[in-house]
């Protein structure tokens, strides 16, 4: 039993977390003893008594569960033990729930744990649009509400969208680069297990005295530096996710940049690693101010500073700068790695290379550098100088540019291809296409500003998000697990069911977000419990549309868990496509190749006889006859 | 292609534009923005029709047959094509970009016999102060005279808060600390509704105002039977809330 706790594992996380926890609760009893205060504080920003255990336990979680055991021991002297992290590799599902350093590990486990997030905040929108589908209150009172949609988005976009992608990605890209593993497993692993710490938080939040936090997922000050504990459950789990997000950023960086098989130069990169590369560019620089400005108002709760504190001499507004200089990069954090997705996926069933590749590249890197500048497009009617807005409007006009290249791009790609549609990746990818186009034009269109003055946080914005984001991002999302789902497991998926989702998620998403453009222009506020009758009808329409779409996310659930389970053998290329990780079996070995790759040809040489993107080991020193290629030459 | 992706634009417009998708238009801006808003509606019919016809048209000649296991043609791409979808969108987005300003400059105006109103929020209520030595003040209903410019002097006593009357079509946020503008000239009279549009807590969703938009005289006549003043508390919000918004001229004036 004592041995059990001295391995890394969960028996000496769950003691680690509570004797940190007990640590930070004794340090705050003893200091305000000493200092001759009451031992507890519960005003409603303060609670020193929970919030100091609550930063402590999350480091004694991540000690005791081995993430810095090699590290620690090497700073100490002692002897590193190399697999202490449960060896590379995963032999048993039990190893999923070890700390593990094999990126294909990480990978399933960052996936899985995000889609566990997926559902639960899932069944906030179920709960959300079930309380909407009535104007009055009839399943929870307006507080509730105001946190069952801040934790809705919050779940979504911080322990979904941004880390789901990061899990695609530490699977895919290592092979798709032909590297072993990322730069840094170690800093990989941890970078996973801070995740699952910021959705405890964000769902503990539920448990704090005043409910769940419930100033958005915005957090806007003041309404959030005087908000009840919850408020910073949110503060701190943030933290988490972000530290985790530019941990990875870093490694993806640095695993693109140095670790690329032989031959692998920028121009024969696949997409999805240029689009990686981008949001990690974005991710390291954009994420740090997110974090700035929740311990911003972190500070401003319990310590009392005055950053955001109108009577002190703080400044409102800024507080709306700074979360926006993050939160608009962090849209195409959002929607770059699914771009990438789109790439591969189009391409491969469409039999055709990348229309315009080195554009398509390009253009995501115009897409980074102007996402820095057009923030402010968030506050057009916040009260800020005015004359700002001009310039926003017309770089967030711009930014349209890149992403239509984009939407064309890949329409090129398919004229002249031989299209194959059996694989629900590819519809989902089709899908897209059409879907975040109706998006990209609302967004357009809110970039304008005397109309943004008029549906500036309406249903037309939460329409607009859920289009770019769900019709989007998650579109691409699932086109990337479908696509590479019997590469992860070695098994196939149902195609049968894979299109019962893909037709049900469609209606649904067309159906839940179209009318809530209207009812948005037509007067319907955001963030709302209650509304005015003559609304009722549509809101009835979108919550059963929302209802369908939910139900139908069951489906998916099934078809991975037992197509995970049963599904027939995955050959190593069941797609017939050309980038690195299809030419290794399905799942890839350990360590991922036997001798590494060499590249020499660009990754989407469809059509062309004899071209190939690499040379695996054991295929000889040949070098391919077949015409030269045009791109990556 | 060209003649579906025209009847497929034409037909989307002619379904869009024939919907009153904002509602009245009850001030000088409300037209403006909605004529924005077509435009933008006609743009954007293009656009959507040109994808949705080049993949409805992808989808129906390039589909592999049943057994088909080539592939496609190695096309990797078109210069002069590339060069053409970059820049007609520039130019479409810098036009609706120019008329956006123009119509920015045109709602933002000023008269020169315009009346400035205070506007008061906190949670979850709203008030407002008139002008004239009394500072008449009025709680949960905005009197306002038709077809005058009205300059809102927006304060927050606590979080903020938003004000948007749908048929104006005007939104601005008050927020603590600052005063915030908004100006508006009513075109219609009757009762509007005024919402809270920025989440402000549990009671957002029911913090609203009533509107009414009369006559000139009507409106005198209203305030001047007013009883109440401004309560201190506002006061000082009005005088200390530094103006946020000085017009670039008027802030190389006062220099």
């Amino acid at each position: 039993m004592v041995a059990a706790f001295q391995r890394p594992g969960w028996y000496r996380a769950a003691l680690g977390a509570v004797i940190a926890a007990a640590l930070g609760f004794g340090l705050v009893v003893v200091l305000r003893e000493i200092s001759g205060l009451s031992a507890f504080q519960s005003e409603q920003t303060g609670y020193p008594q929970v919030i100091v255990p609550l930063i402590m336990a999350p480091f004694g979680f991540l000690l005791g569960i081995g993430c810095f055991d090699y590290w620690l021991r090497w700073a100490f002297g002692l002897p590193t033990i190399p697999e202490d992290h449960s060896s590379h590799g995963a032999h048993s599902w039990k190893d999923y729930f070890k700390v593990n350093t094999d990126h294909k590990v990480i990978g399933i486990q960052y996936i899985c744990t995000t889609f566990v997030f997926f559902f639960i905040g899932g069944l906030a929108a179920m709960l959300i649009r079930a309380e909407l589908a009535q104007p009055g209150t009839q399943i929870v009172g307006a507080g509730t509400f105001n946190s069952l949609f801040s934790v809705h988005a919050a779940l979504m976009i911080f322990l979904f969208v941004i880390p789901v992608f990061a899990g695609i990605a530490n699977y895919v890209l290592p092979l798709m680069i032909g590297a072993p593993d990322m730069a840094f497993p170690r800093l990989n692993a941890l970078s996973f297990w801070m995740l699952p710490i910021a959705g405890l938080l964000f769902l503990g939040s539920f448990l704090a005295p005043g409910g769940a936090f419930d100033a958005g997922w915005t957090g806007y000050a003041p309404l959030s530096t005087g908000a009840p504990l919850g408020q910073s459950f949110f503060n701190l789990g943030v933290q988490f996710a972000g530290a985790s997000s530019i941990a990875t950023a870093l490694n993806f960086l640095v695993t693109i940049i140095t670790m690329r098989a032989p031959g692998m130069t920028f121009w024969r990169m696949p997409l999805l690693v240029w689009a990686n590369l981008s949001t990690s560019l974005l991710v390291v620089a954009a994420t740090p101010f997110i974090a700035g400005a929740q311990f911003m108002v972190f500070f401003d709760r319990i310590l009392h500073t005055n950053f955001f504190q109108f009577g002190a001499g703080g400044d409102v507004i800024s507080y709306q700068h700074i979360f926006w200089f993050y939160s608009h990069p962090a849209v195409y954090i959002m929607i770059l790695p699914g771009f990438g997705i789109i790439s591969e996926v189009i391409s491969t069933h469409a039999r055709k290379p990348i229309f315009g590749y080195r554009l398509m590249a390009l253009a995501l890197i115009g897409i980074i550098v102007l996402s820095y500048s057009v923030w402010a497009h968030h506050m057009f009617v916040a009260g800020m100088f005015s004359w700002l807005r001009v310039p926003m409007m017309l770089t967030t006009l711009l930014i349209a540019v890149p992403t239509g290249i984009k939407i064309f791009s890949w329409l090129g790609t398919l004229y002249f291809g031989k299209i194959h549609t059996k694989s629900t990746a590819m519809l989902f990818a089709l899908a897209f296409i059409v879907t975040f186009t109706i998006g990209g034009i609302s967004g357009v269109m809110l970039g304008m500003v005397p109309f943004d003055i008029h549906v500036s946080d309406t249903y037309f914005i939460v329409a607009h998000i859920h289009f770019v984001l769900f019709g989007g991002s998650v579109f691409t999302i699932f086109a990337g697990i479908y696509h590479w789902f019997p590469k992860m497991t070695g098994r196939m998926y149902d195609e049968k069911l894979g299109r019962v989702h893909f037709w049900g998620t469609l209606i649904g998403t067309w159906g839940t977000f179209i009318p809530m453009h209207w009812i948005g222009m037509d007067g319907m506020p955001r963030r709302v419990a209650d509304y005015a009758a003559q609304f009722g009808n549509w809101n009835l329409l979108i919550s059963c549309f929302a209802f369908m779409l939910g139900a139908v996310q069951l489906v998916f659930l099934y078809n991975m868990i037992v197509s995970w389970r049963f599904g027939p053998k995955a050959e190593a290329n069941p797609w017939r496509a050309n980038s690195i990780e299809w030419l290794v079996s399905s799942p890839p070995p350990i360590y991922n190749f036997d001798e590494i790759p060499r590249v020499v040809g660009g990754p989407y040489e469809f059509g062309i006889p004899g071209a190939q993107h690499a040379i695996m080991a054991g295929e000889g020193a040949e070098v391919p006859t077949g015409e030269p290629s045009v791109v990556g030459t | 292609m060209t003649a579906a992706v025209v009847a497929l634009a034409a037909a989307i417009s002619a379904v869009m534009l024939s919907i009153n998708w904002d509602g009245a238009e009850d001030s000088t801006a409300a037209p403006k923005i909605d004529d924005l808003l077509n435009i933008a509606i006609v743009l954007s019919s293009i656009i959507f029709a040109i994808v949705v016809v080049a993949l409805a048209y992808a989808l129906y000649a390039f589909r592999a047959k049943p057994g088909d296991e080539s592939d496609g043609e190695p096309i990797h791409g078109n210069t002069r094509l590339e060069i053409t979808w970059t820049l007609i969108p520039t130019i479409i987005v810098l036009f609706s970009g120019g008329w956006s300003w123009k119509v920015l400059n045109e709602i933002e105006e000023r008269t020169g016999h315009e009346m400035t109103v205070d506007v008061f929020s906190q949670q979850y209520a709203w008030s407002f102060g008139y002008p004239g030595k009394e500072y008449a003040y009025s709680e949960g209903v905005l009197h306002v005279p038709v077809n005058r410019q009205i300059v809102f002097k927006m304060h927050s006593q606590d979080v903020i808060h938003s004000f948007w009357v749908p048929q104006w079509r005007i939104k601005k946020d008050n927020v603590p600390g600052i005063t915030t503008t908004a100006v508006v000239t009513p075109t219609k009279t009757g009762t509007f509704q005024l919402i809270c549009t920025e989440l402000c807590g549990f009671g957002h969703a029911t913090m609203r105002a009533k509107v009414v938009v009369q006559s000139q005289s009507a409106f005198d006549k209203w305030v001047e039977g007013l009883k109440e003043k401004v309560p201190t508390p506002l006061m000082v919000s009005v005088k200390q809330d530094t103006e946020t918004n000085p017009e670039p001229l008027e802030r190389a004036e006062a220099e």
